[in-house]
């Protein structure tokens, strides 16, 4: 099922579906999810569609939860999530280092030609997740889902 | 002093009335980055309260969830500090009230997290992150308007002036919270220290110091900022999207 704001990536790949556990002995499906931002305005639609396919697929009672620790973050998308926000010019998040281990910031590198000249425009984007840049080199503005 | 009921409710109501004064600067920043930036921070905010307006009505254990609490509350009920009830003002006063907001919740939000109790310790988590951004945008903006021309220089100076008595209810001593506030004032002061002396503003002497919003007792601008956010749900009971 892909994301509903970024429709490249599955919600399996984006590191936002945790679960999918079928009781043994009734076959109800739950699907534990979790939120990338705490105000993620997708998560009602996230829930509908989640509901949806179940329903299509011979599970009209699935249960759809929603827990909130451990924190997602960015380390939670694929390595196969990251390679198709990038083929989708979404420049990738960094990896987030470990506790206590200050991150170095690194370029972030051009989605559209590749380049490490690049700058941010604006912190804050068209999503809670993303923020705005654009490339020095070949002057395209692109989206770069931060590091959280 | 509080239980966990009444310090749950102030943080929410706290988050619930940042996000909805920020969510009035929508179509009207200075400019479209800042209003796409302002938007989603008061995103973060609601989706802070949400989580915790939820946990109040658990723990309050009365029946009431998150829509009630947030849509049919009077003035007096609310448990908000001050600081996030005051009008936005200009830009200034607003990033001033921003960045005071952020340098106390990364640290409470921080605290949290080692807190005994298991669902403020995942709150805390989710949003200190988000409120680490929302630190960095209102610092930014002090310096560069502290730091700037001679015009936003004096307007920054006197947004932080207008909003630093405000400050010294977040800090207030509750020592049976599951964080007690009081703890959380060096890490503010360091905070706003650094950020104001490189943005050339000066700090300012602290003497009067109005409170009252976590007992109830708050500002004419409360129940405006309510009007307008409830009477949807109060005219019409239960609506949805």
């Amino acid at each position: 099922m892909v994301d509903p704001e970024i429709r490249v990536v599955t919600i399996d790949e984006l590191g936002i579906l945790r679960a999918v556990e079928e009781d043994p002995a009734s076959g109800r499906v739950t699907v534990t999810i979790t939120p990338t931002y705490t105000g993620c305005p997708a998560m009602d639609v996230i829930r509908a569609d989640i509901r949806r396919a179940l329903a299509a697929a011979g599970h009209p009672d699935a249960e759809v939860e929603t827990v909130y620790s451990p924190p997602w973050s960015t380390d939670w998308i694929s390595e196969a999530g990251r390679a198709k926000l990038a083929a989708a010019g979404i420049a990738p998040p960094a990896r987030v280092s470990a506790p206590g281990v200050v991150a170095l910031t690194l370029a972030v590198r051009c989605p559209l030609c590749g380049s490490p000249e690049t700058e941010q425009v604006s912190r804050f984007g068209s999503t809670a997740c993303k923020a705005l840049w654009r490339c020095r080199s070949c002057s395209e503005p692109f989206d770069h889902l931060k590091a959280l | 002093m509080n239980g966990p009921f009444d310090f749950t409710l102030g943080l929410a109501d706290d988050a619930l009335i940042a996000a909805q004064r920020l969510a009035e600067w929508t179509t009207r920043a200075p400019e479209m980055e800042e209003d796409i930036a302002l938007a989603n921070i008061a995103l973060d905010q609601l989706g802070a309260a949400r989580l915790l307006l939820s946990y109040a009505g658990e723990l309050e254990g009365a029946g009431r969830d998150e829509d009630a609490l947030a849509y049919l509350r009077d003035d007096r009920e609310f448990r908000n500090a001050l600081l996030v009830e005051l009008p936005n003002g200009d830009f200034a006063v607003t990033m001033a009230k921003l960045f005071f907001l952020a340098a106390y919740q990364v640290p409470l939000y921080t605290a949290l997290v080692d807190c005994a109790d298991e669902r403020l310790a995942a709150i805390g988590a989710k949003a200190r992150k988000e409120s680490a951004y929302h630190l960095d945008h209102g610092a930014l903006w002090l310096k560069r308007l502290g730091d700037g021309t001679e015009e936003s220089h004096r307007r920054m100076q006197a947004a932080v002036d207008q909003v630093w008595p405000y400050t010294h209810e977040l800090f207030i001593a509750d020592p049976a919270a599951p964080v007690d506030p009081a703890t959380l004032r060096p890490a503010f002061d360091q905070t706003v220290g650094a950020v104001l002396a490189e943005a050339t503003l000066n700090r300012p002497e602290s003497g009067w110091a109005p409170g009252g919003g976590r007992t109830g007792v708050h500002t004419e601008h409360l129940a405006y900022l309510l009007a307008e956010m409830q009477v949807l749900h109060r005219a019409h009971p239960g609506a949805q999207w």
